[in-house]
């Protein structure tokens, strides 16, 4: 039916098309693809022929990892262990899928399901920085168009790029869970959160300094960072990750207001416990 | 008032069948009429609720909350903890048994803290079925820790200032469903959360407070951290498992439920980072000591998170029930401009619709209150939005959300969340036709309940909100772009001298 009603479109359309050539468009809006191409194409920084191997260091980690699950059902190790992979290697390239695939005994189409499904494993080369910029709706109401702007302003990319130099990748994420900081950007592991223009723009300022005058190390083991979260091995022009409007983390600005009196401990138990 | 519908309903067949019946039984009849007390009808009355005990909510004491680090004043060590009651007489609750712990659940009135609201007594009982104990499999207590609906950001403070209260909670609800092991599946953008979280797991560990014969008490009981990697949909329950198996994120069609097949095929039960943490300090404290929080059937206490146009964006614990600007007012410094310049708010993340400005004066911030008002507390995660907001684009920007984030395993989410983001894109500009409003809803109608998980209820509601609620902005936007432009859009978007222009548009539109 369909395409004998094209048919006869097309028939009665051709005398006017040669008077005035019109052009028809299927939808109104532009073509938006999907965020991320889900193929792979072979590039040359992203090929099979690439060798990777998990250094001494991550396989032991890996081997911890995999005592977590049960025996029987090693295949639930994929994500960490792409994600070490992704550590050692900078991005998740083809070979870091392959790889995996073969140490967890996996067919590799498994394991490309897996990284292409998740947002977190750039399948791509990424910049020594990756500056992920949320703009959901708490961050958007608290001004993160003005923060997006400082990065378009600072580094001349817009999100989805990666800057000439390869110091730094810029891209829009969803809610990333710190609203009642909003604004905020994840740059690597670090949330830096109460953002305003001028800070992002020194933020970006301090990476980029740092990013000359030192090659910092890719974090290998996750577990050994320091509790605090406030990372020592940085070079100290960079500011520490949190809020960078002094507020210490999701408290009141202007002061407590609940909190205040002294903790209770273990005397407010029951008595018959 | 549903009594008086109820006695005038009763009442109009009756006198209408007065002349068929006999004189006696009119007799009869017409006093209960007139009756200042109506008489119980045909099943369908309730009896008036009995008064509420207690009227008034809001400014819990800081003697009663539970999160007492919750603003990073002390370090998240085991020591540190322990001085506030943490890992406290564990023992003794892991000794009292499972049917203690849940009965003491169930008296607190505790309902999931990750949305939905179930009975988490009830819940965890669905892991004790008859011949639970026949079963030869693994049990595992799954804690949902993927917190990613947009406005929460409550487990994160959990999980990196008292991380001690979660792994203790694993314990304690681990020992009520009798479970194996626990995994707690943490977002994966959540790192430094997430080595928090591993160091307090493996203090507790070192102090044999779990694993092989937890604090003593002869109980076997494991503690896995696991990291997703940035899917928002691995926060559905069926979800979250397939993830944590080394699956994509798609969710299951249930039955089966995860109690009776679930993590590696093995009953487990699925619950969020808060309702896991609060449950040592119920048992310690006592069921009825949480339950004397917030109405009936809403007890407790609640961390909220308040972002967006307060003065002082905060997360805070509160009695639940707190009326909404009380909470905002106290805890938030106030909307900014003051309450009069306040738009709408979001009562609960942003799957739950948007409540306009003369709902909000009154609102309770609990699960009943908010569903009364067609919304929900859901994680209340409260956004707050004054009249300097481009309330369309906001919304739109949800919708934008929930096309990223859908996983594609069902047609109606995966094509509908794209058609009503760009639907929203439009509207934003004023581009559409008023009917297309008509069109968006039915569309949301049609997602709703037609999906595997509630995803397609999550994007389908915001809409509904603000269709329900400012639909006189999205048709304003649109008379607004037929005087800027010269004539109103065609619907799906075109100009309105699209066709004389020599496009192609379809008639009817």
């Amino acid at each position: 039916m369909a395409s004998r009603l094209s048919t006869r479109l097309l028939l009665s359309a051709r005398p006017r098309l040669i008077v005035a050539p019109q052009t028809r468009f299927l939808s109104s809006t532009p073509i938006r693809r999907s965020d991320a191409l889900a193929v792979h194409r072979n590039t040359p920084e992203n090929n099979p022929s690439i060798p990777f191997k998990f250094t001494e260091q991550n396989l032991r980690l890996v081997d911890e990892v995999l005592k977590r699950y049960p025996p029987q059902y090693k295949k639930a190790a994929v994500m960490p262990i792409l994600d070490i992979g992704q550590r050692q290697h900078g991005f998740c390239s083809i070979s870091v899928m392959n790889e995996v695939a073969r140490m967890l005994e996996m067919p590799p189409m498994r394991v490309y399901e897996v990284a292409t499904f998740y947002t977190m494993y750039n399948r791509d080369p990424v910049g020594k920085y990756h500056i992920q910029v949320c703009t959901t709706t708490p961050c958007m109401l608290c001004n993160s168009d003005a923060v997006m702007k400082a990065v378009e302003d600072k580094l001349g990319i817009t999100q989805g790029h990666t800057t000439p130099d390869g110091v730094f990748t810029f891209s829009e994420v969803e809610c990333l869970g710190a609203c009642a900081n909003a604004p905020m950007v994840q740059i690597n592991d670090d949330y830096y959160e109460d953002l305003t223009y001028d800070s992002m723009c020194q933020l970006l300022d301090a990476l980029a300094a740092s990013a000359s005058s030192e090659q910092i190390k890719l974090d290998e083991n996750m577990w050994d960072r320091p509790i605090e979260g406030k990372d020592a091995k940085k070079p100290s022009s960079i500011p520490a990750p949190g809020p960078l409007s002094g507020r210490k983390s999701c408290e009141n600005s202007a002061g407590l207001t609940n909190l205040t009196s002294a903790k209770w401990g273990p005397e407010v138990t029951r008595k018959d416990l | 008032m549903l009594a008086a519908t109820a006695s005038t309903r009763r009442a109009a067949p009756r006198l209408a069948s007065l002349p068929t019946l006999t004189t006696t039984t009119a007799r009869t009849v017409l006093p209960t009429i007139t009756s200042v007390t109506p008489a119980r009808g045909l099943a369908t009355v309730n009896d008036p609720p009995a008064p509420p005990k207690k009227t008034k909510f809001g400014g819990l004491a800081d003697q009663d909350r539970i999160f007492q680090n919750l603003y990073g004043e002390t370090a998240a060590d085991l020591k540190t903890a322990q001085k506030m009651g943490d890992w406290y007489k564990t023992k003794e609750i892991l000794l009292k048994g499972h049917d203690w712990i849940i009965s003491e659940i169930k008296t607190s009135g505790l309902r999931g803290r990750g949305g939905a609201g179930f009975p988490s007594g009830m819940k965890w009982s669905f892991m004790n079925p008859p011949n639970w104990d026949k079963g030869t499999t693994p049990r595992y207590l799954v804690v949902n820790a993927d917190e990613g609906e947009p406005g929460t950001c409550k487990d994160r403070e959990i999980m990196r200032k008292d991380p001690h209260k979660l792994v203790e909670g694993c314990l304690v609800a681990g020992r009520a469903m009798n479970a194996t092991a626990a995994y707690i599946y943490i977002r994966g953008e959540f790192y430094h959360e997430a080595a928090v979280l591993q160091r307090a797991v493996q203090e507790a560990y070192q102090a044999g407070l779990i694993g092989k014969n937890a604090c003593g008490s002869g109980y076997d009981f494991d503690v896995f951290v696991h990291r997703g990697m940035g899917a928002y949909v691995c926060g559905e329950e069926t979800s979250l498992i397939e993830s944590l198996e080394g699956k994509p994120g798609k969710p299951r069609l249930k039955p089966p439920f995860p109690a009776a097949v679930g993590l590696f095929g093995c009953p487990s039960t699925v619950a969020n980072v808060e309702t896991v943490a609060v449950a040592p300090t119920i048992c310690r404290r006592g069921g009825n000591w949480f339950a004397q929080f917030g109405r009936e059937r809403n007890s407790g206490t609640k961390l909220f998170c308040i972002s967006g146009h307060v003065n002082n964006p905060c997360t805070v614990e509160e009695e639940m029930s707190i009326p909404l600007r009380e909470l905002i007012e106290k805890h938030c410094g106030g909307v900014r401009g003051g309450w009069d310049n306040l738009l709408a708010i979001i009562p609960g993340g942003s799957s739950t619709p948007v409540l306009p400005k003369h709902i909000c004066d009154d609102v309770l911030m609990d699960f009943d209150a908010l569903k009364d008002a067609q919304s929900g507390l859901g994680t209340a995660a409260v956004i707050v939005m004054d009249k300097s907001t481009d309330i369309v684009r906001a919304i739109s920007r949800l919708s934008k959300f929930y096309k990223h984030e859908s996983c594609g395993q069902c047609t109606p989410c995966r094509e509908g969340s794209k058609w009503t983001y760009q639907i929203m894109n439009r509207f934003e500009k004023g581009q559409g036709r008023i009917r297309e409003i008509d069109m968006l809803q039915e569309l949301t109608k049609q997602v709703e309940g037609h999906t595997i998980c509630a995803l397609g209820e999550a994007f389908a509601w915001p809409l509904q909100g603000l269709i329900r609620h400012f639909r006189p902005e999205l048709e304003k936007r649109m008379t607004d772009y037929a005087k800027a432009t010269g004539g109103s859009a065609l619907a799906g978007g075109w100009e309105w001298d699209a066709r004389e222009k020599g496009k192609g548009v379809s008639p009817g539109m």
